[in-house]
């Protein structure tokens, strides 16, 4: 069943329609549980178009299996999604900045508000990024400091690779899953990829999490693969930050997810014009490499790679 | 006057992205003026640009009291503005949402950072800047509702009106916040354009600046006017009038105008048949002090913001 959650009309002979497929069993039961995947909040990431189909194909593969509801969301940006647009197009909106919005608000507050009506209530949300278009992500979560008790365990099934719980932030309050943390509907923020792209190895290990967490929650009676353990980070001196010393032309001498001792050779910043190497990025710690640039152009500063310290991963 | 580099970064193909401050008169950090962060904001520009030209002026007359240093940034981004892009070039962040800033961040947020080290001591902070839909303003001082910068202060500009704003999650990566953490009494001025030069408002907010620093005894100035009452209303007070379809927006009222209870303000016209859908009129007697530009509209928006008569 497709269902318009949220509806405005363009100016111009066009209806703006935020839609959902919601798929539940034949025969409904009362105080069934209800899964939300969610995804396309910033129009330039796609990894989670791939992901909301596969767990749809899967769930109609073998629908008898299905006990509970789940909540399909692909496009929680239409014009974003089909212009290349990070934000909302014309507004030059972070929609992620906008929840929880605000029913009698302009059209962007009123679609975040329609969207949190609709979303909040579920058991489990699923909100799914893929970074940007700078940096390669390994399938991971990220979790607010404030709601690390409620998320945890269910991060812990989700099949990814990585749970980086971070410090709160003012500026975070306005996102879609603080804004249904904070009252009462969980949501894991899935972190994959890369912008414009779709890795279909990451889509495919998300799919096998999502189907464990609705096992877990008694909303799938198929059989799901054992979740791979993630290495949890609590600590904010887990992590290191690659940045660029200046700009140039990154070029990677190593691949993602490797585990690089202090000094090894990450990649080099080049000058086409002159010829030079401008820098050597050098690894500061013995860690494991798990954000890489994948935009090659980088401005002095530009974020070239995050690292997870060895102690946090061999505690 | 001294013309010196504030920040600087290094371009690939580009020439070095750099920051310039002018610095008048000598002694503590008085005053410090902010122009564009966002590469269309050139009015904002033109009104620093204007401000540099007067306080040139008035060093060279000696009309700068001993003692007082006020510096002024016509822009922090001149990157943007050479492209026509609102945003930084590559990755499309908002320099006014990074204050701070911090030194080993992503470039904005360390362009930030280098700005900031530079301003944060200041009394006073004057930044220009800009709404985030498009439209045109009343001339106006906008401060924040909690912080470090007072009401009787913002009065000492004369502009016909200061909004006392309330703070929200995301004003704390602004400037005008993060100024007020450290202790400068920090304000937003908004004049009628962004995109396009208006001389009479530019004209109007240097007049308003000459007489704030005249009022605190940096410079010596006399408008050649009396001493104008400020208007001080919330945002929260403003009367907001909303669209509800969405199509071509046919103003018929101007900022600036006062208005009765009942006065058609808009039409809404159909884009293909030239109907209207729909007349927007004014609830309550009062002044128009925000209208939406654009020539489309969406619907829910906030087209007209109004300022209720007393």
């Amino acid at each position: 069943m497709i269902k318009t959650v949220a509806s405005v009309g363009l100016p111009v002979d066009e209806v703006l329609a935020i839609k959902k497929r919601r798929i539940q069993p034949e025969n409904k039961k009362k105080g069934m549980k209800r899964i939300s995947v969610v995804t396309g909040i910033h129009g330039d990431e796609l990894e989670g178009q791939y992901v909301c189909f596969e767990v749809a194909r899967k769930i109609e593969e073998e629908k008898e299996k299905l006990a509970g509801i789940v909540d399909i969301y692909p496009a929680m940006n239409p014009l974003g999604i089909d212009s290349i647009t990070r934000g909302i197009p014309a507004f030059d909106l972070d929609m992620n900045r906008l929840f929880p919005g605000n029913i009698d608000g302009n059209m962007t507050e009123y679609l975040a508000a329609e969207i949190m009506k609709d979303v909040s209530g579920s058991d489990l949300v699923i909100d799914i990024h893929a970074s940007n278009i700078y940096l390669t992500e390994i399938p991971q979560i990220r979790i607010n400091e404030l709601h690390e008790d409620t998320l945890v365990p269910f991060a812990e099934k989700a099949n990814v690779d990585f749970v980086w719980v971070h410090g709160a932030s003012t500026v975070l309050e306005s996102t879609f899953a603080y804004s249904l943390n904070s009252t009462g509907t969980p949501c894991l923020v899935v972190e994959m990829g890369v912008g414009m792209r779709i890795t279909k190895e990451y889509g495919d290990q998300l799919v096998d999490g999502i189907f464990h967490l609705m096992e877990e929650l008694g909303i799938w009676n198929g059989k799901t693969s054992e979740p791979r353990k993630p290495i949890i980070s609590k600590n904010p001196d887990d992590v290191s930050y690659l940045n660029a010393s200046v700009g140039g032309l990154f070029i990677p001498k190593v691949r993602h997810w490797e585990t690089l001792k202090k000094g090894e050779l990450i990649g080099q910043i080049i000058d086409p014009l002159s010829g030079k190497v401008l820098d050597d990025v050098l690894s500061p710690v013995d860690g494991i490499l798990f954000t890489i640039r994948e935009y090659p152009i980088v401005d002095e500063g530009s974020l070239v790679g995050r690292l997870l310290r060895k102690e946090a991963y061999e505690k | 006057m001294k013309k010196r580099t504030i920040y600087e970064i290094k371009g690939l193909y580009r020439d070095n992205f750099r920051v310039t401050g002018y610095e008048f008169g000598k002694g503590k950090k008085s005053v410090c003026i902010v122009g564009t962060m966002r590469g269309n904001e050139v009015q904002q520009l033109y009104c620093c640009s204007q401000l540099v030209k007067k306080m040139k002026q008035l060093e060279a007359e000696g009309r700068i009291s001993p003692g007082h240093k006020i510096l002024i940034i016509p822009s922090c981004n001149p990157y943007s503005l050479n492209i026509q892009k609102r945003f930084w070039p590559i990755d499309n962040t908002d320099i006014n949402r990074m204050f701070p800033g911090y030194d080993l961040g992503e470039t904005t947020q360390r362009i930030a950072d280098g700005v900031f080290k530079e301003i944060m001591d200041y009394a006073y902070g004057i930044q220009f800047t800009s709404f985030y839909m498009p439209g045109e303003f009343m001339p106006h001082v906008r401060m924040m509702d909690e912080g470090y910068s007072k009401v009787e202060t913002a009065l000492k500009f004369e502009m016909p009106y200061v909004v006392v704003r309330k703070v929200r999650p995301y004003d704390t990566a602004t400037l005008n916040y993060n100024w007020q953490v450290w202790d400068t009494q920090a304000f937003s001025f908004y004049t009628t354009t962004t995109t396009t030069i208006d001389r009479k408002s530019a004209g109007q907010s240097v007049l308003s600046v000459m007489k704030f620093l005249s009022a605190l005894g940096i410079v010596k100035y006399q408008s050649g006017s009396s001493k104008k009452e400020s208007v001080v209303v919330s945002d929260t007070e403003m009367v907001s009038v909303r669209t509800a379809k969405s199509g071509i927006f046919e103003p018929l009222v101007h900022v600036g105008d006062d208005i009765g209870e009942g006065t058609p303000l808009a039409n809404i016209v159909h884009p293909y048949d030239g109907e209207i859908m729909e007349t927007l009129y004014a609830p309550v007697d009062a002044k128009v002090f925000f209208m939406h530009t654009d020539p489309l509209t969406y619907a829910n928006t906030a087209v007209f913001k109004l300022v209720e008569k007393e």
